[in-house]
């Protein structure tokens, strides 16, 4: 439930306080299926490092409510959005037992959370050409293959390699939205 | 001392200090050195064999273990490392001549040695994430220090992100097919996860629009070396499954499957370069059909198929380099790279635009160009496989040419009665000059990269002999 909230909500908001809020509520999701599978020393890897990337992407951002370079692409509206996380909320529903199966896991919940976090982050990686909200996309969709490789991957290395990437992601939204005179003086 | 420690961790631990020197043209002569002695080094020291110095005697080992995982560069491994560095070395050069940002040299050192130690990593799944990594670092290295992060470069990023989990998922299903408990669902599976990583990675239709976007919005050698660097690798990582997987290898519609995928590539790369009106564009156009030309050549059975794949490398990387080098000199004094901004630029940079004639005619494989003996090889080897395959190949390298045939016209074209006025500097004619000799030499004499592509497949065990 709290997965599907915080998808829901970053699909939904607009201000990056409550889209960062979100994320960092998504994380705690993440966290919560990721221990179900992991001893928890290690499970809390992927909620410190959500929570580090939600406060650097939030350092970045100004002080203005939305985030900065508005939206240029369609559809902004909200009724769109909503209708097309719900098409996505149902479609993984239908599928993740199929997908549970179908993959030899026997976690059909973790699945279906999995499956829901990449269907949105896809969803929000089609309809926005924003740089914060392509890394939101991304980090989205990282998130929902985290779960799902954490049933069949416990490597410490391979987990330690993709908190990198999960921070790295953030920092390369950071570098985008750095101004150029600001760049110039390095 | 281990192989990835002189040609993965010393340049690494470069990049990064050349990074912090805010002396530009210290930290291009130093990038030049640096590439050119790492080529120098995988050319002249031998690995797993003692070189003795008077009294010392010095031992290459081929594997370095990080964290319980191994790096491996073997004796095999060198002319790739050759390649790479040295191609490094000369787009160093060319940077330098087109005026290029310094900060090129760090990242393009730094995404390099990402990338070779991708290659050399084992489990090989390490792979798919160090390859990320380096996607990550070449972000401001693309990044136009003119415009804000176009669609182009937030679409490269997605693309190329999207591939990592489906090449990760398709390692933990391989895993499960090597140990043999899987059946037939299981390798269906992961031979669908493998395929789309590569897709994704290889940037195959239909997820190539990236390209001609990113074209525009950054600078042309930034542009060059990520569709140079990112498609070897993503080709010799492929390569690398091809090699060790016998149910791959042998599958029996993966031929079928790169053709099909390479012939469509080449033909909607061919249609659009022909009504192409960007320059810019046009090159990426020509860099998609390249990708395609590597699927064609991976879809002819045999160790034919690998030799045409690596013949390609080299004659791609030089009328590439070239290519963006021209296009950085046109650019440098002008706004856009439209047909309609750069009408008569053949007049004022007689050069450069010889070069982009050139280089686009030789990635279209015309005879005496660089690219002509490994394009009409691969065009016969198709041609005896399926006639119709050598028939769209000749539609697509027809409409490559007519993009050439509209570019030369356009750059040629007379604006005003002022006849030439050559607004290239001495050394950029120098080194311009050079270029056209060297493609048109490797044209006549093809067999003088012979000695290092011989010896490319050597490092694969099964598709190399």
């Amino acid at each position: 439930m709290v997965t599907l909230v915080a998808s829901f909500g970053l699909m939904l908001s607009r201000g990056w306080r409550w889209s960062l809020s979100f994320l960092a509520i998504q994380y705690l999701g993440v966290f919560f299926f990721v221990q179900t599978i992991w001893p928890i020393s290690l499970a809390i890897v992927k909620l410190i490092s959500g929570l580090i990337v939600c406060f650097s992407l939030a350092t970045s951002q100004e002080s203005k409510a939305s985030f900065s370079n508005p939206e240029i692409s369609w559809p902004q509206g909200r009724l769109f959005r909503l209708l097309a996380a719900g098409l996505i909320l149902i479609t993984t529903l239908a599928i993740a037992p199929q997908a549970s199966n179908w993959l030899g896991i026997n976690n059909p919940g973790g699945t279906w959370a999995s499956l829901l976090l990449m269907g949105m982050g896809l969803l929000q990686l089609g309809i926005t050409t924003q740089p914060m909200r392509v890394i939101i996309g991304l980090l989205t969709l990282l998130s929902g293959f985290e779960i799902l490789y954490a049933f069949v991957e416990s490597s410490a290395l391979v987990s330690a390699m993709l908190v990198l990437i999960n921070l790295g992601l953030p920092l390369v939204g950071i570098y985008l939205l750095v101004p150029e005179n600001l760049e110039k003086t390095r | 001392m281990s192989a990835p420690l002189i040609w993965i961790f010393i340049p690494t631990v470069f990049a990064v200090m050349i990074w912090i020197i805010p002396n530009e043209r210290l930290v291009a002569w130093l990038g030049i050195g640096i590439s050119l002695i790492l080529a120098l080094a995988a050319w002249l020291l031998p690995i797993e064999t003692p070189l003795n110095l008077g009294n010392w005697s010095i031992k290459i080992t081929t594997t370095l273990t990080i964290l319980g995982r191994h790096l491996n560069l073997s004796s095999t491994d060198q002319p790739l490392l050759i390649f790479f560095y040295s191609s490094l070395c000369f787009w160093y050069i060319c940077s330098r001549i087109a005026g290029a940002s310094h900060k090129h040299i760090p990242y393009g050192l730094l995404i390099i040695t990402l990338l070779i130690s991708a290659l050399a990593v084992e489990p090989f799944l390490y792979a798919a994430l160090l390859i990320e990594i380096a996607v990550m670092v070449s972000i401001p290295l693309l990044k136009s220090a003119k415009h804000p992060p176009g669609r182009g470069l937030m679409r490269y990023l997605t693309f190329q992100t999207m591939a990592m989990p489906f090449i990760l998922f398709s390692g933990w299903l391989l895993t499960g097919v090597t140990a043999g408990s899987g059946e037939l669902s299981l390798i269906s599976q992961a031979a669908i996860f493998l395929g789309l990583g590569f897709v994704f990675l290889l940037a195959i239709f239909p997820f190539n629009t990236w390209m001609p976007l990113l074209a525009t919005e950054t600078h042309p050698m930034a542009l060059a070396f990520i569709l140079w660097i990112l498609p070897t690798v993503g080709f010799l990582f492929g390569l690398y499954f091809l090699d060790n997987f016998t149910w791959i290898r042998e599958a029996n519609n993966l031929s079928v499957i790169l053709r099909a995928s390479g012939l469509l590539m080449i033909v909607t790369g061919g249609i659009w370069a022909a009504f192409q009106k960007n320059l810019q564009r046009m090159m990426a156009y020509a860099i998609i059909m390249e990708t395609g030309y590597s699927l064609i050549a991976l879809s002819i059975k045999g160790t034919i198929g690998v030799d045409i794949f690596f013949g390609l490398l080299i004659p791609r990387t030089f009328a590439l380099f070239l290519w963006a080098l021209a296009l950085s000199i046109i650019l440098d004094k002008n706004s856009s790279a439209q047909f309609a901004t750069v009408k008569g630029m053949g007049r004022i940079y007689p050069f450069a635009a010889s070069i982009i004639i050139l280089s686009h005619f030789s990635m279209a494989g015309l005879p005496l160009l660089a690219g002509f003996p490994i394009h009409q090889a691969l065009w016969e080897q198709l041609g005896i496989l399926s006639i119709n395959g050598a028939i769209l190949y000749l539609v697509a390298t027809i409409g490559l040419l007519m993009g050439g045939i509209r570019t030369l016209a356009v750059l040629v074209t007379i604006t005003n009665e002022d006849g030439f006025s050559i607004k290239e500097n001495w050394l950029q004619r120098f080194s311009l000059s050079l270029g056209i000799l060297l493609l048109i030499i490797m044209g006549i004499f093809p067999q003088w990269a012979a000695p290092l592509l011989s010896q490319l497949p050597s490092m694969f065990n099964h598709l190399g002999k």
